[in-house]
């Protein structure tokens, strides 16, 4: 017997539906089928996920998928989620699993703050008239120059990357996304000379030619990782651990290793791809240095090396030991961030939000007078523009954007990836649904984005009368709080609005 | 209840004047005070200062100290401090006029001091950190004083009122220097403090300044990272820290701190020969946080010159005229040509690009 009822209904008006089976044949996970009797097209909404697929490429608009109001009889405690979860591990004896950020209602403190904008006693700045700078440069730097006689620079400068916009892709291998997915992110960020990263599933050859705006990671299963690889990618980025998932390693169950994966990722093909919680070489701080200092070896000292961390409570010290060990970037993901799979109980219950993390971290390396000597990189999650200008006001230095950038090629968040049946060719390796993800198309979206943010960031710096990306880094006078508790001002390091 | 400057910050708009003679020749402080009367709509009487170069020629081994004390007991606690810190030379009231507009004067004294040679050696610093750090803790730890100018042969004056009256209650007619720089403000706010007017010092640094940049919180947490404490939250503060941190700690010279702080575009950069280009690149990326935005114009002094520089978009006024071997800044022309009516050569600043204006010889 079934002991829980489908969490969505399918809605199919009879008037309008002309049985063409474009949604049977659309749906990856059967819940439109084809009667065979009698020809007609008819749904088995147990199988819906609400990825909206079919309701989108429905020619005759005969479909809504609605949640079903079938329900168990309320209870403030006992959610209709609680109550599915402990039938679900009663059936299977396993760990809850999802994929995308944790849906639950935790605070979302970009909410909470507000932007400040010229009036008056300066002027704002028109980004249609004026320069108006939004280039970064990623990297450490020192803290002085030192010049000769003639004005000329003695200091030797660390690497840095140059960026048009504060935004890069962030970290979904391939194995998690399709090839497709990637080669859309990476031509994007070409195209907006800015950086897509290959997360921890190497670099496929087909995306060599998009080498010069790779981020290459190196994880803990150090999947694809080799000489060739690190010397390819523009930035390094050790992973530490993922907002979504903190304290633990990645899992690309062995359905989705096919040949492709398998050679990129150098490892059996159909064989699960499990890196493992810690990196085996690292079991403390000095350890990190040691493998930062190995890939700045291997690499001629000619890339930075980031490493990504997730936001958990001690991460501005943390952060802090890391740039002592020699990371250049630190990467910080806040506990609202995404993953291909995740187990539930993790993304819903461990680390911090990122805005706090961020405010943390940057404040203490502002303490410890070392915020200069690395770049903030920050992600969990940036959902548009205004937070992007909110982080960057705290302190960082550019996002990530990872789940935006899908939502950009198709993902509707049904927070299913784990199941590998996306339909939108997103996070599948079935070459039935990836091929429905056409990169020269689904780029130009993504790419579309990001000018889209960056205007948007532009006019909010020209409304507070900046005219450089630089001038609104960690200026915390142009936010305020709006609800927020003192505590909580404290640690964003802003005042109440009315302040 | 209102808030004092440093405990709020307070935007404000302003006049600004400079005059200096290239030749080292004294003059009184009786041009300047006309030029910046001549912008009196441009400050509200919420405070007015000077900058004086030159004008104590008879001490200018010694640190020249002007302190504001709120009771003489604020005064002789920190005097105790001061002399415990430094040898003192000379001490007394700065001489004033009564001005009916100038009201509750606090307590103004000068010493001319060094520091005490066994405290100098043991604190293993220069004499100019020495002296820079027990001023920012005389500052911030002895509330109710205020060390408002610290720097040799010169001295800053300033007070509560329009910038004319304040010339004649400090009887600034009656001082010569080669160097002048004036400011009459305009505060959105009525701090009535007189350590919030102008200009900022710190050693021999002075900073006037006209603007409200919005780069400030950037700027603050940034010089705050290298020990300086931005108590007063005030523009003008950040912006002489900055170039004192460039200039005097870090070496830059003063035309390259005027790159960093009003850097030039990106866009411009990309069409610089090889050479300029990396060069202003490796600026930018090294200190972009000292990177000052939105409107500002300032005149820095300090001994043997000035520089004059205008933000980037050159969003305030800031016009140059050149006479004889002096050099006249002022926010507008007419304040120029009302102490030097024909100048051979007049000009308006231009945005981003700094004036430097050099005594030849020792001053």
């Amino acid at each position: 017997m079934r002991y829980f009822t489908s969490e969505f209904l399918i809605e199919r008006n009879k008037d309008r539906c002309i049985n063409c089976g474009v949604c049977a044949r659309q749906c990856s996970n059967e819940a439109h089928y084809i009667d065979l009797d009698t020809g007609e097209v008819k749904s088995d909404e147990t199988k819906c996920v609400d990825c909206q697929r079919c309701v989108c490429l429905c020619p005759t608009n005969a479909l809504m998928i609605i949640k079903n109001p079938n329900q168990t009889r309320d209870n403030a405690n006992w959610s209709q989620q609680a109550i599915r979860e402990v039938e679900m591990q009663a059936s299977t004896g396993g760990i809850l699993l999802s994929g995308m950020g944790t849906p639950k209602e935790y605070p979302v403190y970009w909410d909470k703050i507000l932007l400040n904008a010229s009036q008056v006693t300066n002027p704002s700045i028109d980004p249609l008239r004026e320069p108006m700078e939004t280039k970064t440069y990623l990297g450490a730097k020192p803290t002085q120059l030192e010049f000769d006689e003639e004005g000329n620079i003695l200091t030797k400068l660390p690497p840095t990357v140059e960026l048009d916009t504060p935004l890069m892709m962030s970290a979904m291998s391939f194995g998690s996304i399709s090839l497709n997915a990637q080669k859309s992110l990476a031509m994007a960020a070409k195209e907006c000379n800015t950086f897509f990263n290959t997360g921890e599933g190497g670099l496929h050859k087909e995306l060599d030619q998009y080498a010069d705006h790779a981020i290459v990671q190196v994880a803990s299963g150090r999947f694809g990782v080799s000489k060739d690889y690190l010397n390819k990618g523009q930035i390094i980025e050790i992973k530490i651990g993922q907002g979504a998932k903190p304290g633990i390693g990645g899992h690309l169950p062995g359905e989705k290793v096919n040949v492709e994966v398998s050679q990129t990722r150098m490892i059996p093909e159909h064989s699960d791809a499990i890196s493992p919680a810690p990196h085996h070489d690292i079991y403390s701080i000095e350890d990190l240095r040691q493998l930062i200092f190995s890939l700045k070896e291997v690499t001629r000292y000619k890339k930075p090396v980031a490493v990504k961390i997730a936001a958990v409570h001690n991460i501005a010290a943390i952060a802090s030991g890391s740039v002592r060990a020699g990371a250049d970037i630190i990467v910080i993901d806040g506990f609202r961030g995404g993953s291909g799979s995740t187990p539930t109980r993790l993304r819903d219950n461990v680390g911090i939000p990122i805005e706090l993390a961020l405010a943390a971290v940057d404040q203490r390396l502002r303490d410890e007078s070392i915020r200069q000597n690395c770049s903030i990189v920050i992600a969990g999650s940036v959902r548009n523009s205004a937070d992007v200008v909110k982080a960057i006001a705290l302190g960082a230095d550019a996002c990530y954007i990872g789940s935006s950038a899908l939502i950009a090629m198709g993902c509707h968040m049904c927070r299913t990836c784990m199941t590998g049946k996306c339909n939108w060719g997103i996070a599948t390796q079935n070459p039935e649904l990836t091929r429905r993800l056409n990169p020269e198309i689904q780029y130009k979206r993504v790419v579309n984005l990001l000018h889209a943010w960056n205007h948007e960031i532009q006019e909010m710096m020209g409304g507070m009368g900046i005219n450089a990306i630089e001038s609104l880094r960690g200026n915390r006078l142009m936010l305020r709080g709006i609800g927020l508790s003192e505590k909580e001002l404290e640690i964003l390091g802003i005042k109440h609005a009315g302040e | 209840m209102l808030k004092k400057e440093g405990e709020v910050r307070i935007p404000a708009g302003c006049a600004i004047s400079g005059i200096i003679d290239r030749k080292g020749n004294r003059f009184s402080g009786s041009d300047v005070i006309q030029s910046i009367a001549l912008m009196h709509d441009r400050s509200n009487g919420l405070g007015g200062g000077f900058a004086a170069y030159g004008i104590y020629p008879e001490f200018k081994d010694w640190y020249a100290f002007h302190v504001f004390y709120t009771s003489i007991d604020v005064k002789n606690k920190t005097e105790e401090y001061i002399n415990s810190n430094f040898s003192i030379e000379m001490s007394g009231r700065i001489p004033t006029r009564k001005v009916s507009s100038i009201k509750d004067a606090p307590i103004i004294w000068r010493y001319f001091a060094k520091p005490e040679p066994g405290k100098l050696i043991s604190s293993e610093k220069t004499e100019d950190d020495y002296v820079a750090d027990a001023v920012i803790t005389i500052n911030s730890t002895f509330p109710g004083a205020y060390v408002f100018s610290s720097g040799k042969n010169m001295g800053a004056f300033k007070a509560v009122g329009y910038p004319e009256d304040v010339g004649e209650y400090y009887k600034l007619d009656e001082y010569d220097g080669y160097l002048w720089t004036a400011h009459g403000r305009f505060p959105t706010n009525t701090p009535g403090w007189w350590g919030g007017a102008h200009p900022f010092t710190i050693l021999d640094w002075s900073v006037v300044h006209n603007g409200e940049i919005s780069s400030y919180d950037a700027n603050r947490r940034y010089i705050e990272m290298f020990g300086y404490d931005c108590s007063l939250q005030t523009d003008t503060e950040v912006i002489t820290y900055l170039f004192d941190y460039l200039v005097r700690k870090k070496g830059l010279p003063l035309k390259t701190a005027a790159n960093v702080i009003a850097a030039p575009m990106w866009e411009e950069i990309a069409e610089m020969p090889e050479k300029e280009r990396k060069y202003y690149t490796a600026l930018r990326q090294v200190y972009s946080s000292a990177l000052v935005n939105g409107p500002f114009s300032i005149i820095l002094g300090y001994t043997g010159g000035l520089m004059a520089l205008n933000d980037r978009l050159k969003l305030r006024a800031l016009v140059a005229a050149e006479c004889g071997d002096r050099l006249y800044l002022a926010s507008e022309e007419s304040a120029i040509r009302v102490v030097c009516p024909n100048p051979e050569y007049m000009y308006s600043v231009e945005g981003g690009v700094p004036i430097i204006a050099t005594v030849e010889g020792e001053v």
